[in-house]
């Protein structure tokens, strides 16, 4: 199977004597290990090929069975799977809190909820959407996809991302199980102070919101190192910065932004913790603390954080709209400077969340322009969009539908937001119903929809089965129906003066037949995830096989089986074109020479990714599900005594060196 | 490139491979940039340095809406603090060893230069306790010293961790699945703790000088 290589069979012929650095493991002039021949007694895939390849391969790179073996995998499809499936039945369990407000409101003085219990309702609601949904979701994809379309065979420190996995799942459980023993958080999702210091809010109910704010920045902040690593340095030989799929794009601008924004929300939500725990004064202005201070960091994350639900969208969107306009995107320079400018201005639009708490006006005035000119990156992709469509040949099917969705409704939530910019006309519909249409349009339309697009992309990649186009189209027609008749009337209640976060209201305030309508709107949107999920659980089990590339698209998650085994790929493919696979119709360039019965991958260099090292990477662990468990105890008891700190660090000290320690036998063996 | 029409699914067919490169000759492991963990650790520092930022900034932000400052409290000593700051710079010293003889891989100075690294941790964390007891505030008397137990907290589990790291990579490289890539791995926790060290001195500045010059 080995051949010499010759440069007529290569796109870019004069790379092949560039892709490999040749540069020594240690500095120049020391005698490496690093350099050391791999034993000749350990097999190669340059020696071996075809099923027997894959079988070995699939062997080496597999997740045992049972618990253990389960609970032990760091293979980063597994782990992908189930950051989606949970983030998946987050959303299901936030809209259900949201239906349940809708029922509520449906008429005036109804009588279904109490204050107390809606108060946790729409708290609730909003924390399971934003930190258990909204942020995981992107991250999920990217854990899933990105090692993929980059062709590699793992992410980059596979343990540490199934570390965030559990420490994710313990902190949506905690939260929701508080919430089902009536302690759940009714501070709304922002926690403002004084509201949720110990002054208004004795008892544990605020303090389960800062703690899950501390489980889920973890968790994220742990995602985006290994995403932006992997981004960085697992690329495929020959994936320049310039041949880095979209999709992949977004997810690092995505994976920086959280990196810096989310240190923000634990900040704050540490010192809130302090407040009522061991009582500092950081936001009790009687002893020189500040309130507003606690908006500040709240919102220095907050606002990255719709961009943290938005721009892992634009790379769905953006992977779609190639496949399907059967084109390469147009302007591929642009809509990567556009998500790297969106990346860097969300961090400076923070304060148009604060316009009511009386800013200085020239503070007012630079926010209102930086949260209109952030609308110019964003239109620069819709437009680059848009083009790629005109100039393609469009296939309509059921992704492509929930994208075109996507641009209308995220357009319109756009231009409500470009309203809200203004200062005078955002005093006067804060905290209405109008910023909640503007928000739910923003967020449903931003990352909802293409989610949706996204599922039915992939579907056929994570399952090796089509979902359902008759269901989709049907699915795609009520949710676009039911989202705007559920949303477009609150931007009336709001101008009309119907105040977010009440849970009811007087039938002479004359608010009663478009909460009606909007309540109506919303069991229908509700039907459609319904629809959703019977598509999907049915097609899992019944529908047509797939095969590696149904779409016939253009990245390399699609040269890979469906689903695609343990190692991904039986050799590491070599990227000479944007969308490899239609550069290369009739076979794949790929390197050989790894190990078969290690777990090796080839790290390349930044930015010219150049194959540069052949690196082992972990084997499967129990550590960092102990470690999990560990920094749950430790969580979960510092909201009872600032000693848990103490001696929570033991167990979780303990749970870190099982994690790094070496396996002896492995190393025995060199 | 526009591409032709969609193709119906190709059933299981996997596209043949063609080799163009092999990678046998490649070294399995390098140093700094070039290794996958001097990246996560860049990363890591990055979230932690965003936090210090932060807390820095809510540190300046509690000056801004006070005026007076430090409140109603004496400034804290200089003494343990100032020798806490001298023995974390003159850790630069046996620091940038620890690196230079990783990447020479030589096993017997790496030891050595652990050790130090250790001892010297462990010397801070004595430091830090003496320290702790000068302050002059307690975190619940007013904001500003909140926000100053606040901030030495913080430095203080950056430390700890950084330490409890170093013991036991100083554990690892005596037993014997010490060397091979173990040296590099010497050589990103050396890089960390560059990182420690260059964020405890603007928070030395922000807490002990800066209350002095205000």
């Amino acid at each position: 199977m080995t051949r010499a290589i010759t440069s007529h069979e290569f796109d870019a012929g004069a790379e092949v004597t560039r892709l490999v650095t040749g540069e020594p493991g240690a500095p120049p002039g020391v005698q490496s290990e690093a350099d050391e021949p791999p034993s000749p007694d350990e097999l190669r895939d340059d020696r071996v090929d075809g099923p027997e390849l894959s079988a070995r391969l699939a062997k080496t790179w597999g997740t045992e069975k049972g618990l253990i073996g389960a609970l032990s995998t760091v293979d980063h499809k597994v782990i992908g799977r189930r950051y989606i499936i949970t983030a998946v039945i987050f959303l299901f369990l936030g809209g259900l809190l949201a239906v349940t407000m809708r029922l509520q409101l449906a008429q005036p003085e109804n009588t279904l909820l109490g204050p107390d219990l809606y108060n946790q309702i729409f708290t609730m609601h909003g924390i399971t959407m934003m930190f258990l949904f909204g942020v995981p979701i992107g991250e999920a994809f990217a854990v899933y996809l990105v090692p993929l379309m980059l062709g590699t065979r793992n992410i980059a420190f596979p343990r540490l991302n199934a570390y965030s996995y559990y420490v994710y799942l313990f902190g949506g459980a905690m939260v929701w199980i508080a919430f089902m023993l009536n302690i759940g958080p009714d501070v709304g999702w922002f926690a403002y102070v004084p509201l949720s210091g110990p002054e208004f809010s004795p008892g544990k109910r605020a303090d389960f919101w800062a703690q899950m704010i501390t489980f889920t920045e973890v968790a994220g902040i742990a995602v985006a190192i290994s995403i932006i690593t992997t981004v960085f340095k697992l690329r495929a030989p020959g994936m320049t910065l310039d041949r880095i799929p979209l999709f992949v794009w977004a997810e690092l601008v995505n994976s920086f932004v959280i990196v810096f924004a989310l240190p923000a929300v634990v900040t704050a939500s540490a010192m809130l913790l302090l407040d009522r725990l061991v009582g500092t004064h950081f936001f009790n202005p009687a002893e020189g603390g500040d309130a507003l201070l606690f908006q500040h960091l709240f919102w220095f994350f907050g606002h990255p954080e719709v961009y943290i639900i938005f721009l892992p969208a634009t790379g769905w969107v953006s992977a779609i709209v190639v496949t399907f306009a059967r084109r390469q995107a147009f302007g591929y320079i642009p809509l990567v400077l556009a998500l790297i400018a969106t990346g860097f201005l969300s961090f400076g639009l923070w304060v148009h969340h604060m316009f009511t708490t009386g800013l200085p006006q020239l503070g007012a005035s630079f926010f209102t322009a930086s949260s209109m000119l952030i609308a110019i990156p964003n239109g620069i992709q819709i437009f680059c969009w848009i083009a790629t469509l005109w100039d393609g040949r469009p296939v309509f099917r059921t992704p492509l539908l929930f994208v075109i969705g996507f641009f209308f409704i995220f357009v319109a939530g756009g231009l409500s937001g470009i309203m809200l910019a203004s200062v005078p006309l955002d005093s006067q519909v804060h905290d209405t119903f109008f910023v909640v249409a503007h928000f739910h349009y923003v967020l449903i339309g931003g990352n909802v929809f293409p989610l949706i697009a996204a599922v039915y992309y992939w579907f056929p990649k994570f399952s090796g089965r089509m979902m359902s186009e008759r269901i989709g189209k049907w699915h795609f027609a009520l949710a676009f129906i039911g989202f705007n008749v559920a949303f477009f009337p609150m931007h009336i209640t709001g101008l009309m003066g119907m105040p977010r976060r009440v849970y009811t209201y007087l039938p002479e305030m004359g608010w009663g037949n478009l909460n009606m309508l909007s309540t109506v709107g919303a069991a229908l949107f509700f039907a459609s995830f319904i629809l959703f999920l019977y598509n999907i659980v049915s097609s899992a089990r019944r529908g047509p096989l797939a095969g590696p590339n149904p779409w016939d698209a253009g990245t390399l998650e699609w040269a890979a089986a469906s689903p695609p085994l343990p190692q991904n790929f039986d050799r590491i493919p070599v990227v000479t074109n944007r969308e490899p696979l239609w550069a290369n119709r009739d076979s794949l360039p790929v390197v050989a020479g790894l190990s078969v019965d290690n777990r090796e991958q080839i790290v390349s260099t930044v930015t010219h990714g150049r194959a540069d090292l052949r690196e082992t990477t972990p084997e499967p662990s129990i550590w960092p599900f102990i470690a999990a468990v560990a920094t749950t105890v430790l969580f979960v008891g510092s909201m009872f005594t600032p000693w848990a700190v103490v001696w929570g660090c033991l167990p979780l000290a303990i749970a870190l060196m099982g994690w790094f320690w070496p396996k002896p036998s492995m190393e025995d063996e060199r | 490139m526009t591409v032709g029409p969609m193709k119906p699914p190709a059933g299981d067919e996997m596209l043949p491979h063609r080799i163009v490169l092999n990678a046998r000759q490649m070294p399995s492991y390098a140093y700094g940039h070039r290794s996958p963990i001097w990246w996560g650790t860049l990363g890591f520092a990055a979230a932690e340095g965003m936090g210090f930022a932060l807390a820095i900034g809510s540190y300046f932000y509690l000056v801004f809406v006070n005026g007076n400052w430090p409140l109603s409290a004496p400034v804290p000593d200089l003494f343990w603090s100032g020798l806490f700051t001298i023995v974390m710079l003159a850790s630069l010293w046996p620091n940038h060893m620890a690196k230079r003889d990783g990447e020479r891989e030589d096993l017997a100075k790496s030891r050595r230069n652990l050790v130090i690294m250790s001892v010297i941790g462990l010397v801070l964390v004595g430091l830090r306790i003496m320290e702790l007891g000068f302050l002059h505030v307690r975190w619940d008397q007013n904001a500003y010293g909140s926000i100053l137990w606040f901030l030495l907290g913080l430095n203080t589990l950056h430390l700890v961790t950084d330490i409890g790291d170093t013991i036991v990579l100083t554990v690892l490289m005596f037993t014997r699945h010490g060397p091979g890539k173990r040296f590099s791995d010497i050589g990103d926790n050396a890089f960390y703790w560059y990182f420690v060290v260059a964020s405890w001195l603007p928070i030395y500045l922000l807490i002990y000088w800066f209350p002095r010059w205000w």
